[in-house]
């Protein structure tokens, strides 16, 4: 924070500065048949620049980063962002976050334990689960990689216009691929632990579901092409919610890519989906106390009962939208500049665990992993088709494993026809959070 | 390399320090300035400059690889990091030798106008004009998004087997977004321009060009119909992305993979693979194409190399620690997205040779498919071969003639099982840029084809 303060003091003129620096130390270690593959060890080191002028038809913002915090980069990229300023075109609504009143939520997200724990425990535990993973089933022939990871990052943001936050986080992880055979074909499963130290990882867990996922997938065919209920387990369903989190997006809204825009106030989705953005939930690997503007991250909710109530906003979005920011500006490390993004998501749990919601879909295809999301769903138009592995359902229960099939709808007809939302709701790394999610009538290619 | 990053004898202790721990080791120092410009909703919103410099060192020792990176490129910095690598890989001991570097081998960059030598006004009025066409082509245009980047890359690697070595590649971006409003709804258009050459390849022709196709294929799809839901015979058009075989069989063909036996294609060199009309080829050496390189980011020069001849495997991509491990050289396919990473196998241009086939006869002899015009990224599960990839802009075939818009959608297939229905091959060849992302890291790679059809492929639309 002093750093930031220091390069504020640079501000010229009616200049107004923000700074936002930030640090990380990483290990990676891969184990491979019994040793280490490759292992990573780095501390890096940032900084990102933005610059704002005001003027007589609005203020324009110029930009710059640079990988490390030496002097002579810093004071470079402050030269860029001043001259960037002066190619920007006025903009009445731009402007930088200023202080709200709204207290952080106070929550400690950096475990010291992640840089306290020896390395050789580290590479022991990706050691352990790969183990586990090739002794754990003999259909098992390869374990193509078994990871640990960690980081622990620090940030500080702090603006000419009064805004300081300090950021700290930690995380590990487990994962591992399993490549199990039944001798004419392969199949592949992903395990993964997440947890905000090395401690409370579930390895168990993690070999587990490698293991199954690979396993019962094995002797898949193509299902006939037909119409039907798709159960999504909870990691898919985190998925498809966190495509739909772009489309809550109040930058999306006032610029016109969003299929939401306008509609506020109705009902978008059945009643028994209920979406909030709440980055004040420590238990949401996304949890931050401070936005990407400096401002306290709070708890919203987007869509209650299937009826939509808020979008979520950053400072510029919200201006645009006639409305405040409601501390939602995301941004992509020291080289992006904020905007407005969900965080957190999670939908509210419904009352029926996994095995309920199987049986009272009776027939359907349940989907435990996604290919192509990047490829075949359009945020926008809200287009939505991508490939998938899974097992049939039979009979309320979970029956003949499928592969290269696809499963098609729109955004907006599957928030409509979301029938299930399990009780079961997981904790997973990225932007939202998943339960067991069952959408009716989805088109399903096969043979 | 004029101002060369780190001088040769700082290198040559600081390999030496790390070499005297290992098998291997090798120092990779790069330089990265970046810059972009977007534009949105009429408005220039922002430019943003950006700088990476640092090392990235690696020791080997046996099958263990110590990687460790700084962003301190003195001596001193350089020497704890090669520490860092040697001591992470496992194994003390062994007396600090300084290992002796001959010439080193500097690579003219293709690059004619570099990024430093266009003013930002310059920049700035291209974003303008992309925006002006684009508005132009249709009232129900209501978003353009136009960005710009480039970046200038100085590396210079050095490693135990003597292999020293430094490039300057230079790549140019150029992007155009658009989203028209209909009465069912918003679509989306998008052409990408992007070169391993300066700015001396971003010409108004380009910029207008991008901007049209944009905006016409956002327009087209206002009529789109859902796609269809299960097995079709599909054209691709020349140049709508070699995507396919990317996944297809690319990433399958990755020497990391073989040698995990994590590939459908492991052990299949000389097997038949893929229909007779398949010549499979990455291609390191395609001057100005976005996966060119003169060397890759281990010091090897970038190759042309056949993966699949007539249908016939031929071999697989190497990096340097797998063609070690087989005793053969690497075909010139170590890539890594920055200092901080850890370089592996990755594809450079990759494409299908062009056929011999007219690319309106193939439609015309196609009484009911789907005609891909565009497609967009894909994904592949190299131990199933299964993989899927989307499609931006389609449209229906019926009776040997392209009809109605297709609304997006992804195709799904197996490696060898669609490899071997490709039944048609033109000679329109062109190529496409796009991303690669794998493990964690991003490079620019090259795909393309020619016009040519699959006799059966699923769609994953939504229309019975």
């Amino acid at each position: 924070m002093e750093q930031a303060r220091r390069l504020l003091e640079s501000a010229r003129g009616d200049e107004q500065i923000e700074v936002y620096l930030s640090r990380g130390v990483d290990t990676d270690v891969e184990v491979y048949e019994g040793s280490v593959e490759k292992l990573t060890t780095a501390a890096s080191a940032g900084v990102g620049i933005r610059i704002l002028v005001e003027g007589a038809g609005g203020a324009r913002v110029g930009s710059a980063w640079a990988g490390s915090l030496d002097e002579e980069a810093v004071a470079d990229a402050l030269d860029q962002a001043r001259d960037n300023v002066r190619f920007a075109t006025e903009d009445e609504y731009l402007a930088f976050a200023r202080p709200d009143g709204v207290a952080p939520a106070g929550m400690s997200l950096r475990d010291e334990s992640v840089l306290a724990t020896p390395l050789d425990d580290k590479i022991a535990l990706a050691v352990e689960l790969e183990r586990r993973v090739r002794a754990g089933d003999p259909r098992v022939r390869q374990v193509e990689s078994a990871a640990y990871s960690d980081y622990v990052i620090e940030g500080a943001l702090a603006s000419t216009v009064g805004v300081e936050a300090n950021y700290a986080r930690s995380g590990a992880y487990l994962s591992v691929e399993a490549i199990a055979s039944d001798g004419t074909s392969d199949q592949t499963g992903y395990g993964l632990s997440a947890a905000r130290r090395p401690q409370d990882l579930d390895l168990g867990a993690a070999a587990t579901d490698a293991i199954i996922r690979s396993t019962r997938m094995l002797g898949a065919t193509r299902p006939s092409t037909r119409r039907t209920v798709v159960v999504f387990d909870p990691r898919t369903a985190a998925t498809v919610l966190a495509i739909l989190g772009g489309a809550l997006s109040g930058e999306a809204v006032v610029r016109g890519r969003s299929f939401f825009a306008g509609r506020l106030g109705e009902v978008v989705a059945a009643s028994a989906v209920t979406v909030v953005d709440d980055p004040t939930d420590a238990r949401h690997f996304a949890a931050s106390n401070f936005d990407g503007e400096g401002l306290a991250c709070r708890r919203n909710v987007l869509i209650e009962g299937g009826e939509l109530r808020a979008f979520v906003y950053d400072t510029v979005s919200a201006r645009r939208a006639g409305t405040t920011s409601t501390g939602s500006a995301v941004r992509a490390g020291i080289a992006g500049s904020p905007s407005a993004g969900p965080r957190a998501l999670v939908m509210s749990p419904g009352i029926d665990n996994q095995e309920e919601i199987l049986a009272a879909v009776g027939e359907g295809l349940y989907v435990d992993s996604l290919t192509g999301v990047h490829s075949g769903v359009n945020p926008i138009s809200g287009d939505f088709s991508v490939g998938v592995t899974g097992l049939m359902i039979r009979d309320g229960q979970l029956g003949e494993p499928v592969r290269e099939v696809t499963v098609a709808s729109t955004l907006q007809r599957m928030l409509l026809d979301v029938v299930h939302v399990g009780a079961d709701t997981t904790w997973l790394p990225g932007v939202a959070a998943g339960q067991t999610l069952a959408i009716a009538d989805l088109a399903v290619s096969g043979s | 390399m004029a101002n060369p990053l780190v001088e040769t004898d700082v290198i040559e202790r600081v390999l030496g320090a790390a070499r005297a721990f290992g098998d291997f080791a090798e120092v990779f120092v790069e330089d990265r300035v970046t810059s972009s410009a977007t534009l949105d909703q009429g408005r220039i919103e922002e430019l943003s400059n950006g700088r990476d410099r640092g090392a990235g060192i690696r020791v080997v020792v046996g099958e263990t690889t110590g990687f460790a990176h700084t962003a301190d490129l003195s001596e001193t910095g350089l020497m704890a990091a090669a520490t860092a690598a040697a001591t992470i890989a496992q194994r003390g001991g062994g007396g600090v030798r300084r290992v002796a570097l001959g010439t080193r081998v500097d690579h003219a960059r293709l690059a004619e106008v570099l990024p430093s030598d266009v003013d930002k006004a310059t920049k700035v009025a291209w974003l303008r004009a992309a925006n002006d066409v684009a508005r132009s082509e249709g009232a129900q245009i209501t978003q353009v998004q136009v960005g710009l980047g480039d970046s200038s890359r100085r590396f210079l690697v050095a490693n135990s087997e003597g292999v020293f070595a430094s490039d300057h590649q230079v790549r140019t971006r150029f992007m155009v977004s658009c989203v028209a409003q209909g009465d069912t709804g918003m679509q989306t258009g998008y052409k990408p321009f992007a070169t391993t050459r300066g700015y001396e390849a971003l010409t108004d022709d380009v910029v207008a060009g991008a901007a049209r196709h944009a905006a016409r294929q956002a327009l087209t799809k206002l009529q789109a119909r859902p796609a269809p839901s299960g097995d079709l015979p599909v054209v691709l058009a020349g140049g709508s992305g070699g995507i396919l075989f990317h996944e297809a069989c690319g990433h399958g063909l990755e020497a990391d993979a073989i040698l995990k036996r994590a590939s459908v294609y492991a052990g299949r060199v000389g097997e038949q693979v893929a229909s007779p009309l398949v010549t499979l080829v990455d291609d390191g050496t395609v001057e100005g194409e976005w996966g060119y390189l003169a060397i890759d980011d281990e010091g090897y020069a970038g190759t042309r190399n056949v993966l699949i001849e007539n249908g016939v495997l031929t071999d697989y991509m190497w990096d340097l620690l797998r063609a070690r491990r087989e005793g053969r050289a690497s075909s010139g396919n170590g890539r890594r997205q920055s200092y901080q990473h850890l370089p592996m196998v990755r594809m450079t241009n990759t494409y299908l040779m062009p056929g011999t086939d007219d690319a309106d006869e193939i439609v015309a002899q196609t009484p009911y498919g789907v005609y891909v015009a565009q497609l967009g990224g894909g994904q592949v599960n190299t131990a199933t071969g299964d993989f899927v990839f989307g499609m931006t802009e389609a449209y229906l075939i019926e009776n040997g003639v392209i009809t109605a818009p297709l609304r997006d959608c992804n195709l799904i297939g197996n490696g060898p099982e669609t490899l071997a229905r490709v039944d048609a091959v033109a000679a329109d060849f062109s190529m496409t840029p796009g991303t690669c992302g794998k493990n964690g890291q991003s490079v620019p790679v090259g795909t393309g084809q020619a016009t040519m059809r699959l006799s059966s492929v699923t769609i994953g639309g939504t229309a019975a």
